[in-house]
């Protein structure tokens, strides 16, 4: 095969794939708004995303916001700016760093274990016996799993901005001595409901499907053999990454958040 | 995966926990309003407010009290302002308002310095005495004018100082 033909055959498969990723989108959706809605499947799968990424997420949200604030401290100190250090911190973790921080690490620590157990169950046909039993494994093992990952996403991202600020006011306030009053007014009156809040909401509610649906699809579609399921893996992740990076561009450039 | 009470409790506590944050972030950092709260509504007229915004914190003696509401243009070309403070605010009828900046580079906040009448001020009132916001270029533009330097070593923009000859 030439390079011509080559390039011509990813193309068309890239188109292919996103066919059939609407397709398995549609699905999903249409599984949701209809019963059965499998409520404890969707319980035991927000525990696994949500609950279990606890930790990882309110961890790197108080040293990226302990960073934040000794970074901004320092330049804003060469200006004599200290005061606007809690607009600097507030403002750019409420619109940037909390909703992509967050998915990306979502997506590291539960996006690619799902993408994992969905292509393992591929390899070992329990997919193929699900439909067996005549259950549709896209509402059984798909749905819960990319709806845990919407409903999770803004809530962890939301915790993520809390601890931010709170390990930023720590550094800038116990630490470097900025005001306490200062801090907390000038992020306060820099960050407003309209746009900035539902911003971040609405950016993480997009990385949440985003992921979701790239997890669930790599691992659904993988190939049925281990080296697939490593595939899918990375697969989740480097895939997810960009996609994150990319309509995170987008949104900030569409509606200004 | 077996059901377990344990986990449907964690589950509900990490969503109630997210659903807390997420009101936390929009009522406390999003900024709750003084009006919600049945705020005193005042008014002020400025002939220039400078860098003046929307939700700018206003102060009595450095202590925030409230906050700018809105801004808008009034039908004599200056600009009105509309303040929201505390309820229990007692201010007497002839305080004065100035817009001044925190520090050197530092944001712009509405300063009210209270006046010696007994009468206070009520809801929807108008602030009589006011002071528009210091600017830097004005002032240097002031300074260079008074200092009868040529006018060929003026800046280059002489409409900005005849505006400050007329104040």
């Amino acid at each position: 095969m030439n390079p011509i033909q080559d390039l011509g055959l990813r193309t068309v498969s890239l188109i292919a794939h996103l066919g059939r990723l609407t397709a398995f989108v549609v699905q999903i959706g249409r599984n949701t708004v209809r019963p059965p809605w499998r409520m404890q499947r969707l319980i035991d799968e927000i525990y696994d995303v949500g609950v279990l990424s606890l930790a990882i997420v309110c961890l790197s949200g108080a040293t990226v916001g302990a960073v934040l604030g000794l970074q901004g401290y320092v330049t804003l100190s060469r200006f004599g700016a200290e005061g606007s250090l809690g607009a600097v911190v507030g403002l750019s973790l409420v619109r940037e760093l909390g909703p992509v921080l967050t998915a990306l690490l979502v997506t590291g620590r539960a996006g690619s274990a799902m993408a994992a157990e969905i292509a393992s169950m591929v390899t070992t046909e329990q997919l193929d016996g699900l439909r067996m039993m005549s259950v549709d494994p896209i509402d059984f093992v798909v749905k819960p799993k990319a709806l845990a990952m919407l409903i999770a996403m803004p809530m962890l991202n939301a915790l993520f901005i809390v601890l931010a600020l709170f390990g930023g006011y720590l550094v800038g306030v116990q630490l470097l001595g900025v005001d306490g009053g200062t801090y907390v007014s000038s992020m306060e009156g820099s960050i407003n409901l309209e746009d900035d809040i539902a911003g971040t909401l609405l950016k993480s509610l997009i990385f949440g499907a985003l992921v979701g649906m790239i997890a669930t699809y790599r691992g659904y579609t993988s190939e049925p053999t281990s080296a697939g399921v490593s595939a899918a893996t990375t697969g989740t992740v480097v895939t997810g990454s960009v996609a994150i990076l990319l309509f995170d561009y987008v949104i900030t450039a569409l509606w200004g958040v | 995966m077996q059901p377990s009470p344990i986990r449907d409790l964690i589950v509900g506590l990490f969503v109630a926990l997210g659903l807390a944050t997420i009101a936390y972030l929009s009522i406390r950092v999003g900024g709750v309003s003084y009006a919600g709260r049945g705020g005193l509504e005042l008014h002020a007229t400025f002939d220039q407010i400078g860098g003046l915004k929307p939700r700018a914190p206003v102060a009595v003696a450095g202590v925030t009290v409230g906050q700018v509401r809105d801004i808008t243009l009034d039908e004599r070309l200056r600009a009105r302002v509309t303040l929201e403070v505390e309820k229990d605010l007692q201010l007497p009828i002839d305080s004065s308002a100035a817009i001044q900046t925190q520090g050197l580079l530092g944001d712009q906040y509405v300063a009210l310095e209270p006046g010696g009448e007994d009468d206070l001020l009520k809801n929807g009132d108008e602030i009589e005495f006011t002071e528009s916001a210091m600017s830097v270029e004005r002032l240097i533009g002031k300074f260079v004018q008074d200092s009868g330097i040529d006018s060929a070593e003026k800046s280059p923009e002489p409409a900005k100082s005849d505006q400050a000859g007329q104040e």
